[in-house]
């Protein structure tokens, strides 16, 4: 193999790189504190941006004190793709595949809010027929089931329960199938289109979506038993992180973590767009069961509770799409989708209620164009992510990855 | 409470901070002075008729280097009354700087840190404005309408 | 325990006899390709089809890929989504702190070219290979987990072609071509 005199000169031909010295990346990056500012006890941390219980490319700074937390300061940005910059350059109806690469694990849900949109700017979104509105609810809700298990399942790693994620995964893997069926897609669809779908649903998928919530119901009982109702999930996550309904409120924090914190919002029953008033449903609050409102399980419980919801949900809309809005011969998914997308000038603001909360889109269409003059995606993990600092102050080090996986953040949404 | 009402209600304190109106958009909008908006923003938050507690979106926008102008929006939604609100603000181009509302919402920071970063837009009174999402050395603000891409960082080729 | 017993159980194990004959090459190569670990981290959407990949349906461990949280610990580096600016000299810094031998996997078309965000995306990186070295590309948007399986296959079969004795030959060439 290697001789003597190889590995001297290996040594001699190695120099070490610049990015491995530790003052080269903070140049660019530069923390908030200042080393010669901290106490005597005092240390920085630097977590991530590559760190697995990070969700992604998350960096945070963290000023710790022996195992105690005195500030965290989270660094964004290292997914930034531009979405805006790309949205302002193509067609509308070329921007939907961007809009599902934001919200990675619920792509659904994106590109029917930005349709939604577009199509209240073409002012069409009376117009869609029912058994249109009926499917997009249906995916829209299968996939919101789908993000909440990623949610539920990588927050069980994060704690260090590994059959929950291996559970939750096979069970995602059905509605992944059911939506590439549908789609032919496995994650990112593109499927809702402006005024329309891309096709009708295949022969058959409502009765396997039916097949498939009668599979699932016990399958989320196990996790209940499993997780949600571990005495040792439980205390690791009661009364950790407690979110106060004030601080959410400010912070502009929405979906299941405004709900966790107590209070009824949802733009599902809120806002009543497309056919969700047709729809019975509930909203699940946190009530504070393990410890204090608003705290770690509270909000993975409103996640699992969603996931029953959503699957009175789909019950609902296989019945009427097999009922009143079957498939027939002369539906087109298509006859409404304009031939030309060109909304007259105006500003818009539209929001829809994704998995992790507020999605809004920001149009402005200058009436002359086919791209969006300006369009500003509001991401809920943006937000969610923001209120980190406040929550985590004073807790554990390994508190602190609890609180970051109860956010549910996707940096995807957060970057852009 | 309808934009007629709020008209009065922000007219009523403040006289003259209102350019004009903007029936198009939706949710209505009021066009209001860059000068007069921390304190419009601080009566619609803690006014008993509106509440808006919550503020929804922050955005930046470059009208173009021809008309001269940025402008800045805000989304404003009450809570308990279900009212949604949009507030603009047009700024110079050249130097656009406006008022910070985060110490209102403390959402807002990160949203204003955003239209900081990726046009240039100048908050004052902003506890910590520096970029969000791109690195410290970036050049330029990339969503300016005449913006041209660097052609290398950190020796790697940006523009193709 | 008697000697039935013993000779049911296929005989005692005392480490006599058994002896298989090999090149040391084929060891090493057999060795290494049997327990790729990669570095377990994600950057975007593809990874969280690496996730399911790892996870129950598709069952990344049956081919000994077992995810690892240390790059120190790691042979394979898969880039699972797009590498921005920011980002890169991050990733950069986590190949070198790999030990070698090092594979790397550049999984979707982000990480190969740039992908959807090749002509607008200011601040994507239009492929990693542009900041380290890629030994096996995995077309797709996001790839498919047997795509991702596919990938993993060709880079053992890349490692089996591998040799440990230095490319005399090559070396020589090289140098005439340096000195050219």
């Amino acid at each position: 193999m290697w001789s003597r005199r190889n590995i001297t000169r290996l040594k001699l031909n190695t120099k070490i790189p610049l990015t491995l010295s530790s003052t080269y990346l903070q140049k660019f990056e530069p923390l908030k504190h200042k080393e010669s500012d901290l106490k005597s006890e005092e240390m920085i941390d630097n977590v991530g941006p590559q760190h697995p219980a990070t969700h992604g490319v998350l960096r945070l700074e963290v000023i710790s004190d022996g195992e105690i937390v005195k500030d965290v300061v989270p660094h964004i940005g290292y997914l930034h793709r531009c979405f805006e910059k790309h949205a302002e350059s193509l067609a509308y109806n070329q921007v939907i595949p961007y809009t599902d690469r934001m919200d990675y694990v619920a792509a659904m849900n994106n590109e029917w809010a930005f349709v939604m949109g577009v199509e209240k700017m073409l002012d069409i979104d009376q117009e869609i027929p029912k058994r249109v509105e009926y499917i997009r609810v249906l995916v829209a809700e299968l996939n919101r089931l789908a993000s909440h298990f990623v949610s539920i399942g990588t927050y069980g790693l994060d704690i260090g329960a590994i059959t929950p994620f291996l559970w939750m995964m096979r069970d995602r893997e059905h509605i992944l199938r059911m939506l590439e069926w549908a789609s032919g897609a496995r994650m990112l669809y593109n499927y809702i289109w402006v005024g329309g779908l891309f096709y009708d649903l295949p022969v058959g998928f409502e009765e396997q979506a039916k097949e498939f919530v009668d599979y699932l119901k016990p399958k989320l009982k196990e996790v209940e038993t499993l997780l949600i109702s571990n005495k040792i999930f439980i205390e690791r996550t009661a009364n950790v992180g407690v979110l106060p309904l004030d601080l959410a409120v400010n912070y502009g924090i929405t979906g299941p973590m405004i709900r966790a914190s107590g209070l009824k919002f949802d733009l599902r029953k809120v806002d009543k767009y497309s056919v969700y008033p047709e729809i019975e449903f509930n909203v699940p609050i946190g009530k504070g069961e393990m410890g204090n409102i608003g705290d770690c399980w509270d909000r993975n419980w409103v996640r699992y509770m969603e996931c029953l919801e959503s699957v009175k949900i789909i019950e609902q809309c296989v019945e009427k799409l097999l009922g009143d809005h079957k498939r027939t011969r002369e539906f087109d998914p298509r006859q409404m989708v304009p031939k030309k997308i060109r909304p007259k000038a105006q500003d818009l603001y539209v929001r829809a209620e994704n998995p992790k909360g507020e999605l809004g889109f920001f149009f402005r269409a200058d009436g002359r164009s086919d791209q969006p003059f300006r369009c500003k995606a509001r991401g809920p993990s943006f937000s969610n992510l923001s209120v980190l600092p406040e929550i985590s102050k004073g807790c554990m080090i390994a508190d602190l990855f609890a609180i970051v996986g109860s956010l549910d953040l996707l940096m995807g949404e957060v970057d852009r | 409470m309808k934009l007629d009402q709020l008209k009065e209600l922000i007219q009523s304190e403040f006289p003259d901070s209102i350019i004009g109106e903007d029936e198009n958009s939706s949710p209505q909008a009021l066009l209001i002075k860059p000068e007069f908006i921390h304190s419009v923003c601080v009566l619609l938050h803690a006014n008993e008729q509106t509440y808006f507690d919550q503020l929804s979106c922050l955005t930046g926008l470059d009208n173009g280097p021809e008309s001269e102008t940025m402008e800045v929006i805000y989304n404003l939604y009450s809570i308990p009354y279900d009212l949604h609100f949009m507030i603009k603000v047009v700024l110079d181009r050249p130097k656009p700087s406006v008022d910070s509302v985060s110490d209102i919402w403390n959402g807002a920071n990160w949203h204003e840190r955003e239209a900081y970063d990726l046009y240039g837009i100048h908050f004052n009174n902003h506890p910590n404005l520096r970029r969000i999402l791109l690195p410290n050395d970036w050049e330029g603000f990339p969503l300016k309408k005449d913006y041209v891409e660097q052609e290398k960082y950190h020796e790697v080729k940006v523009k193709y | 325990m008697n000697e039935t017993e013993i000779s049911q159980i296929g005989g005692l194990k005392t480490g006599e006899g058994g002896i298989i004959v090999s090149k040391l090459d084929d060891l090493l190569n057999w060795a290494r390709l049997s327990s790729l670990w990669p570095v377990g981290f994600g950057l975007a959407c593809c990874a969280i089809e690496f996730m399911s990949t790892a996870s129950s349906a598709y069952d990344l461990d049956r081919f000994g890929i077992i995810p690892r949280n240390s790059p120190r610990q790691a042979d394979v580096m898969i880039v699972s989504g797009t590498v921005t600016f920011k980002m890169a000299d991050r990733v950069k810094r986590l190949y070198e702190q790999m030990a070698e031998p090092k594979y790397v996997i550049s999984m979707g078309s982000c990480a190969n070219c740039g992908g959807p965000y090749w002509e607008h995306g200011y601040h994507v990186l239009k492929g990693v290979d542009r900041v380290i070295p890629v030994d096996v590309y995995v077309p797709g948007c996001p790839p498919r987990p047997e795509a991702l399986i596919g990938g993993f296959l060709k880079l053992q079969e890349k490692i089996r072609s591998e040799s440990i004795m230095r490319p005399k030959a090559l070396e020589k060439l090289m140098e005439q071509k340096n000195e050219a």
